[in-house]
């Protein structure tokens, strides 16, 4: 073992954690921002968008991120046409087709944990909002999607680890993240754990502050179910 | 969409692969969360902590991480093992490799759905069989076992589904799995979008095929 070495390059590993974390973050904000309407046009079936929708939460649930980003990577640039329109600006970085995909997949996950989460919504608190005269899409903007993004709080803590873990294939497309920095580390050192080891120990940091940071948010907004006294475990995001 | 065809031999061979690695580990993954469940809920306090521990440092770890750490970190230690013991060269081909971190991975998710299952079961239960004068082991056979599966099997699904996926990183150490057989095919043909499409049909009906036979099964159990 050569502990050493970790330290000497430690700006590799600091960048890589930068490059993690912002991407994540940035894959997981856009995908919000797709689930949001999508959950909705789950449960208020409007024709062909719903159909639409539909197909990209099971295409993206089903499959692994991994051939999605080749997909996105490798497969589009196949194309002579892609390749003459403006999107082929950001389709030939590497770090754009990550974004995208990240972007799409956590979309996929976060449309069907809000859809379960707005099905959930108490009967009474939408029998009061009819009472006071709130039209459908005020409804929906005023009192389901608050109270849906409430109480989807914990599956989203569970989404945000489930998104920083899947991360990880963008080494693989040479984006320097946290794994990319320790393979970089290994292979200019020949080593056969350190980077990696060291790639491991980020990710479990990271993993435990995003944890730490969505169990505060849960005190405080699920403070009215008392959410902190029930023992919880981290799961897998539920796919079915 | 036929310049599939002729590599159809491959891609299915590819599949097999996957398929094999994915119920290997789910074998060991499931094994493992059996020790885990029962080190957490019967042992005394240090097996208790030695799972714990098991349990929160592994899903700290992306599934890609581990098996990097298992193949590579693996090799050396099995060399270092080997140099000790005098053994010859051993190698750990990328399969085993695969298998030992996707069964370390979902080992520990299985472990809290085992453990939660039983915790759904009342105690009362096993009070009740011991009064009928039942001993430890036809107790836990005949009642708590059969109890559990009923609270343990949505987890256990979900889990299956997030494995299957999860083998697909198996394929960056170099195994000729259906991700590594359609990126090989697809770069020499220069076809990578119909290639992996294809991949993309193939997961999407292993997900669906699992999909219905949970279903069967939560259907028959709950009945």
């Amino acid at each position: 073992m050569k502990p050493e070495l970790v330290f000497q390059n430690w700006p590799l590993f600091l960048e890589g954690l930068w490059t993690t974390v912002h991407l994540t973050a940035l894959a997981l904000v856009v995908g919000l921002c797709i689930a949001v309407p999508a959950a909705f046009l789950r449960l208020n079936r409007v024709p062909v968008l719903s159909p639409l929708v539909d197909g990209y939460v099971a295409l993206f649930r089903g499959t692994p991120l991994l051939v999605q980003l080749y997909m996105v990577y490798y497969g589009l640039s196949q194309f002579d046409w892609i390749r003459d329109t403006w999107a082929w600006i950001l389709l030939r970085e590497a770090w754009w087709c990550a974004l995208i995909t990240f972007a799409l997949n956590s979309g996929a996950y976060a449309t069907e944990i809000l859809r379960g989460a707005i099905a959930a919504a108490p009967r009474g608190e939408l029998e009061a909002a009819k009472a006071l005269g709130l039209r459908p899409r005020q409804v929906d903007r005023l009192i389901l999607l608050p109270g849906a993004l409430r109480r989807a709080l914990p599956q989203l803590g569970n989404e945000t680890v489930f998104m920083l873990h899947g991360s990880a294939v963008a080494s693989v497309i040479t984006i320097q993240d946290i794994l990319g920095a320790g393979r970089h580390l290994n292979a200019r050192f020949y080593l056969a754990y350190e980077g990696l080891l060291t790639a491991a120990i980020l990710y479990m940091l990271v993993t435990l502050v995003v944890v730490t940071a969505f169990r505060a948010l849960e005190r405080r907004y699920l403070r009215h179910l008392r959410m902190d006294s029930a023992p919880r475990t981290r799961e897998l995001p539920a796919m079915r | 969409m036929l310049e599939v065809l002729p590599f159809l031999p491959l891609l299915l061979r590819g599949t097999m692969v996957t398929v094999a690695l994915a119920l290997l580990g789910l074998g060991l993954a499931t094994a493992l969360g059996a020790i885990g469940a029962v080190g957490r809920l019967s042992g005394g306090r240090l097996s208790a902590v030695v799972v714990r521990a098991y349990t929160t440092l592994v899903r700290g770890v992306p599934d890609l991480v581990m098996v990097m750490l298992v193949y590579f970190g693996g090799q050396r230690m099995l060399n270092d093992i080997g140099a000790l013991a005098g053994w010859d060269h051993v190698s750990l081909p990328p399969f085993w490799a695969g298998v030992l971190s996707i069964g370390l991975i979902y080992g520990a998710y299985l472990t809290e759905t085992f453990r939660g299952a039983y915790m759904a079961i009342p105690s009362t239960q096993s009070e009740a069989a011991r009064a009928l004068g039942l001993g430890r082991f036809v107790t836990l056979r005949k009642v708590i076992l059969p109890q559990m599966l009923r609270h343990a099997l949505p987890g256990y699904a979900n889990v299956w589904m997030v494995l299957v996926k999860s083998t697909a990183v198996v394929s960056v150490i170099g195994l000729g799995d259906l991700v590594g057989m359609a990126n090989d095919i697809g770069k020499s043909q220069r076809e990578p979008f119909l290639f992996f499409g294809f991949v993309l049909l193939v997961y999407l009906s292993i997900t669906w095929v699992s999909n219905r036979v949970f279903a069967t099964i939560e259907r028959r159990i709950a009945t």
